[in-house]
């Protein structure tokens, strides 16, 4: 197995401020973060932007939430409209989409497969200029009056009927989709093209893959929102009568159109998590992902089905009831590869070394979470229980569960396995343990009383409620601030730690992978040299090479080789 | 280099992809009301210009062409070609726009500009023009001498103007858009057909005017002589993205100006 | 029985069942609820017993690699698959069933507007945000909005339908209440403002109450009786003459039957074409006839077109054939010969000044859209 000296002295790399040159300190002031073509900079920019809209989002979050603790409400119904509209353009536009894919992306994808940056570095400035103009189009929009027509957009109430900043709204969307689009046309092509010797297709990181996946749905489907929004922006100037049904239009061709890009954009927003926790599971247990292959095939699959199921968020819009029958099959098709990913990372734990650190944790609260999320994803794909639980509570905890359950516990787990990479500092592990466990319980509080909630007929979107759902709603309002605690602790010990934590090694987990070969935080070429693969992923190397490679070991909990009693037989 | 090369290439041809569903959420819509309300699309269509349609399709097919020549002498290494074959698709580009305008200024004096004052059925079919001598005329700008007797007929089918006349209280009203204008029935499909012709082809023009910019800067380079035969990817990606703007076009014209014709 | 529900916890988890459709709802919901219990016991139970088993013992560990299995995955992709196959069937036959909508049922008109639900009954009674049905009688919900999408929601009777604006169709649902008592209506598609609102109840009673309660505020005729004076008002009458001599075709006996249109197609004359021949005429003409109706779009209002359709029902064949079909039909007396046509008719809320005179140009009398409120 080939080597990569990763000690950046050893190496002759310059110092600056007595600590080696890396991609942090190669380069001060404003004006070398604002105009760098470096992904990992551009990564850090998007980590700050796309973090303040996920507090942003949080906070509309909590007041939905406290708006819900009186069966009356505690904002008027004017207000309520605009917070739950708030947090779910905010949280699906600006923080769920990029996250994963701009952030850990941007920052990964390049050093796992061993190249020096993506295929357009340029564009991939631009596409962060491009979330940042749409996203300031998106807070005007909240800030001057707010919008009250959901994140659906529905018409023809957002065309013909509210007087709120829909305008705006649409065209934040519509420019942060373009940035997307730019994302996922540097991941694809840097894919492609920029791939170091020997990383074959089958020796890419899973995580690669699931930006690959996305990337794919990316590409295709936001297209098609940026048509549907500006012919709704279109409708909404100038009464183009495409889904008026007083001009011969249809609005339930508004619908088809737009659950076309919005249903994908859910795989958008939790396969680049999937990417993530395979990562995770596999480094922490220091195990080859059990079924790699399918586990790679079952994100491509995901990203091809996932195309064909828009029309099961129509079952009750009078669409044809044949047409309710294929998506409902192909819904349930599209369970599969899901199912398929979760039993493999079971089995991935089997005769692992299972570490109990944070990273860990999340991996196995990703698929605590995704499995309630997923599973309850087979009640709403049976079209008889659809018909009873759609627009109702049933389907916000089904969708909190996959996209925060799924996607923020990936992006957070990510966050914690590679934020000394990032950083060069580690995080406090007591606690980020601490927090993530309340984090679990406060998410399961807040979310699974609103399955039983919306099987009990409990519609979403009501500023005001019937009293006899109250009991529930203040269990889940407890749980959002537990989760918000969380949360904050999160913050604010990932802040501290830039200054105070302990520094990084180069290979904290004793994980494989080509980002573990390099300094942490990288240099600005990422490589002190191109990285020549010559092992297959998640092959762990002996730990003696680990050593080699900058995984320190932890003398204080163990020194001594362990007898292997458990992993020498297969 | 070849690296670089290769990941233009793909990128795009991923870039283009996007496009087609840009596109194709316009043509979703289309199929779906063209197939609705036929007629009402048969008598929008109608009133455009075909010789004009005609015209602009074979500008473009043309550009395509000399854009292909200069993709060629790009290969080749020929820089005073390549500007030349730059600027010549250049200005083919800018006689379709300039055909395009005047299209659109036809439609806004014929009141059928879906914004503005939209009126149906046609007062009268002033501007069509129906020879190659009017067509020139009308492309530098002399206004014409005065509409051919025949057109407005032709306009509208017949079956169409009985079916449709004012005998429903609702059509050929002017004024006040959209309510009272086209609350139901003909008038308010032959308004929907022309937003979708002034929302499509006004895409696609605005896609001609970025790749006229583009193709500005790369003749101003090539001047400069930055391109050779080992350095013109920009010019062969550029040529990919003139392409398929023109076959955009090529599907424009007989979906919109060719609804029910029969030359 | 209510023992071992509570037991079960059913009283907590599952709202009432309060018509036919909901135990089958329910049925498949448990089913559901023990298949992924299941399935989530098990894998939790091997993540947990794999977390503590294999932990970490020394920092410097590295186990071996574990080789794929094929069999396991086939297993567990095929497995899944067969159990998916069982629920999409299942649910699908529920679905199925709730919208093949049994001929034997009733009628309820119903109009949804920001922000309220307007309910008829073809005796005439007009109710708001209230709706009273019988017990064990199957009810047709014939829907209509006359603003935005809003969405027609019983929780107790498990059914939902969205009500979609548009002139070429009516929103439908059925259901069967099986008990008495008072139960939510929702509406379920956000409509704006007030859409936490737009909610009422429905209240169910038995036969005997139901028509003490139907006779108790109908002073007003029935709904095909209003409708047709309404079909004299918007002087439909003059071409639609009962004689078949008018310009336009006869609707004596239509209703129900299958038309052929002008090029040949044919149509079920329902709610939905007869909505839709009002408000939009020229987009099916009848085979033979010219197309010469103007659009009643913005003078009779959703109210005024249900009553109109339940005019022309009652003048279909099945009220000749079959008296009794349907609760009200019977008491709809054949048309012409019914004294109440002849008097004015009386509108509730709004209603009168929609109806323009016969001849006079359309008066945009609809109420804008509220985007400048």
């Amino acid at each position: 197995m080939s080597l990569i000296a990763v000690d950046p002295i050893e190496m002759g790399a310059p110092q600056v401020d007595g600590e080696p040159l890396s991609y942090l300190n190669d380069g001060h002031g404003l004006r070398s973060w604002l105009l760098t073509k470096d992904h990992k900079r551009i990564a850090i920019l998007y980590l700050i932007t796309v973090s303040t809209f996920f507090v942003i989002g949080g906070i509309f979050a909590l007041l939905v939430r406290i708006n819900l603790l009186s069966p009356n409400g505690v904002f008027d119904a004017d207000t309520y409209n605009r917070l739950f509209t708030a947090h779910g353009i905010v949280m699906v536009f600006f923080f769920l989409v990029p996250a994963v894919p701009a952030i850990l992306g941007n920052f990964l994808l390049p050093i796992m497969i061993g190249a020096k940056d993506l295929a357009f570095p340029k564009i991939n400035l631009l596409s962060w200029y491009m979330y940042m103009l749409g996203a300031t189009f998106g807070l005007i929009a909240i800030i001057a009056g707010g919008v009250d027509t959901g994140w659906t957009f529905y018409t023809p109430y957002s065309t013909s009927y509210s007087n709120s900043n829909v305008l705006l709204a649409g065209i934040g969307i519509f420019i942060v989709g373009f940035s997307s689009i730019l994302t996922g046309l540097n991941f694809i092509v840097t894919t492609h093209t920029m791939r170091a010797p020997g990383m074959t297709w089958f020796r890419l990181p899973l995580f690669v893959w699931g930006q690959y996946a996305t990337a794919l749905v990316i590409m295709l489907a936001t297209p098609v929102l940026a048509i549907t929004v500006s012919l709704m922006a279109l409708e909404r100037i100038a009464h183009v009568g495409i889904f008026d049904p007083a001009m011969g239009g249809d609005p339930v061709l508004f619908q088809h159109m737009f659950w076309f890009y919005s249903h994908p954009a859910v795989y958008i927003m939790v396969l680049p998590a999937m990417g993530v926790v395979s990562e995770l599971i596999a480094n922490m247990s220091r195990k080859n992902v059990f079924g790699y292959k399918f586990v790679a095939m079952s994100s491509l699959a995901i990203a091809v089905f996932g195309f064909l199921v828009w029309g099961h968020h129509l079952f009750v819009s009078t669409q044809s009831v044949y047409l309710g029958l294929i998506f409902s099959f192909l819904s349930y098709a599209v369970a599969i590869p899901s199912a398929i990913k979760v039993f493999n990372w079971t089995a991935t734990l089997y005769k692992g070394s299972i570490s109990y650190d944070t990273p860990m944790l999340y991996g196995l609260g990703f698929i605590g979470l995704f499995l309630i999320g997923g599973m309850t994803g087979l009640y709403v794909a049976a079209l008889g229980i659809d018909v009873h639980v759609t627009d109702t509570y049933f389907v916000i905890a089904h969708f909190h569960y996959v996209m925060v359950g799924g996607s923020l516990m990936g992006f957070l787990g990510g966050m914690h396995l590679w934020w000394g990479k990032m950083t060069g500092r580690q995080y406090p592990e007591y606690w980020a343990r601490a927090a993530m466990v309340i984090q679990f319980v406060g998410f399961n509080l807040t979310f699974f009383p609103q399955f039983i909630l919306g099987y009990l007929g409990m519609p979403r979107r009501y500023a005001a409620y019937p009293p006899e759902f109250q009991v529930l709603h203040v269990l889940s309002t407890a749980g959002a601030s537990i989760l918000g605690i969380g949360m904050l602790i999160t913050i604010v010990y990932f802040i501290w730690s830039l200054k105070n934590g302990k520094r990084a090694p180069a290979n904290p987990w004793g994980a494989s992978g080509l980002e573990w070969r390099t300094s942490s935080p990288p240099p600005t070429e990422n490589f002190y040299e191109t990285p020549i693969v010559t092992w297959e992923a998640y092959e762990f190397a002996p730990i003696e090479s680990m050593q080699v490679l900058g995984y320190p070991g932890d003398s204080s909990r163990s020194t001594q080789p362990v007898p292997k009693e458990h992993g020498t037989e297969d | 280099m070849e690296q670089q090369r290769e990941a233009g290439t793909l990128g795009m041809w991923w870039f283009l992809l996007t496009e087609i569903m840009f596109f194709g959420g316009m043509f979703l819509a289309y199929t779906i009301y063209r197939h609705l309300y036929f007629d009402a699309f048969a008598a929008g269509s109608n009133v455009l210009s075909i010789w004009w349609g005609a015209f602009n399709t074979a500008v473009l097919i043309a550009s395509s062409l000399t854009m292909a020549l200069a993709v060629y002498h790009a290969q080749m290494g020929n820089s005073k070609k390549i500007v030349f074959f730059l600027l010549f698709t250049v200005v083919l580009g800018l006689v379709f726009l300039r055909v395009k305008y005047i299209e659109y200024s036809d439609k806004f004096e014929e009141h059928v500009f879906p914004a503005g004052d939209f009126r149906w059925p046609l007062a009268e079919h002033p501007t069509a023009p129906s020879n190659v001598g009017q067509l020139l005329t009308m492309f530098i700008g002399i206004p014409p001498a005065g509409h051919t007797a025949e057109a407005p007929q032709q306009a509208l089918p017949a079956n169409i103007d009985t079916k449709y006349s004012d005998k429903s209280p609702y059509l050929g009203i002017s004024g006040a858009i959209p309510e009272e204008v086209s609350k139901m029935g003909m008038a308010g499909h032959v308004r929907m057909y022309f937003w979708l012709y002034f929302v499509m082809t006004g895409f696609h023009a605005l896609h001609m005017i970025i790749g006229i910019g583009i193709l500005l800067v790369l003749a101003f380079q090539a001047w400069k002589g930055k391109f050779s035969k080992e350095y013109h990817s920009y010019i062969e990606l550029t040529g990919l993205y003139w392409h398929f703007v023109d076959i955009v076009w090529i599907f424009l014209f007989p979906l919109l100006y060719l609804v029910d014709r029969h030359l | 029985m209510m023992l071992g529900k509570f037991i079960l916890g059913m009283s907590w988890m599952l709202p009432e069942q309060a018509s036919t459709y909901a135990p089958e709802v329910d049925n498949l919901y448990l089913f559901l609820v023990g298949t992924t219990i299941f399935f989530t016991v098990l894998i939790s139970a091997a993540i947990l017993y794999f977390f503590v088993k294999f932990r970490r013992r020394s920092e410097s560990e590295v186990p071996r690699p574990v080789a794929g299995s094929m069999v396991l995955e086939t297993a567990w992709t095929v497995i899944p698959f067969f159990i998916s196959i069982g629920m999409f069937a299942w649910g699908a036959k529920i679905y199925l069933d709730q919208y093949t909508i049994p001929n034997d049922a009733q009628d309820i008109y119903v109009v949804a507007k920001q922000w309220m639900w307007k309910f008829q009954h073809p005796e005439g009674q007009r109710e708001i945000n209230e709706l009273h049905i019988p017990v064990g009688k199957k009810i047709r919900f014939v829907m209509a909005t006359e603003d935005v999408i809003h969405s027609f929601y019983i929780p107790a009777f498990r059914i939902k339908e969205d009500v979609v604006p548009g002139p070429n169709r009516y929103s439908t649902v059925w259901a069967e209440a099986t008990m008495t008592g008072t139960f939510h209506i929702f509406c379920a598609e956000y409509c704006g403002t007030s859409h936490s609102g737009m909610i009422g109840w429905v209240t169910v009673m038995d036969d005997k109450d139901y028509q003490a309660w139907l006779s108790g505020g109908a002073a007003q005729g029935s709904m095909a009786e209003r409708g047709a004076n309404l079909f004299q008002q918007f002087g439909c009458i003059t071409c639609h003459k009962s004689d078949g001599s008018g310009q336009c075709p006869k609707l004596e006996g239509k209703y129900g039957t299958m038309e052929t249109l002008q090029g040949g197609e044919k149509v079920l004359i329902d709610d939905s074409y007869i909505r839709e021949s009002i408000l939009s005429p020229l987009a099916k003409i009848v085979a033979g006839y010219q197309p010469i109706m103007p659009s009643f779009q913005g003078q009779a209002s959703e109210e005024q077109l249900q009553m109109l359709i339940a005019y022309i029902k009652s003048i279909g064949p099945a009220a000749a054939a079959a008296p009794g079909a349907g609760g009200g039909s019977s008491k709809i007396s054949p048309p012409g010969m019914n004294p109440a046509a002849q008097r004015p008719p009386i509108m509730s809320t709004g209603g009168a000044s929609m109806i323009a005179p016969v001849g006079q140009p359309a008066q945009p009398v609809q109420a804008p859209p509220q985007s400048q409120k």
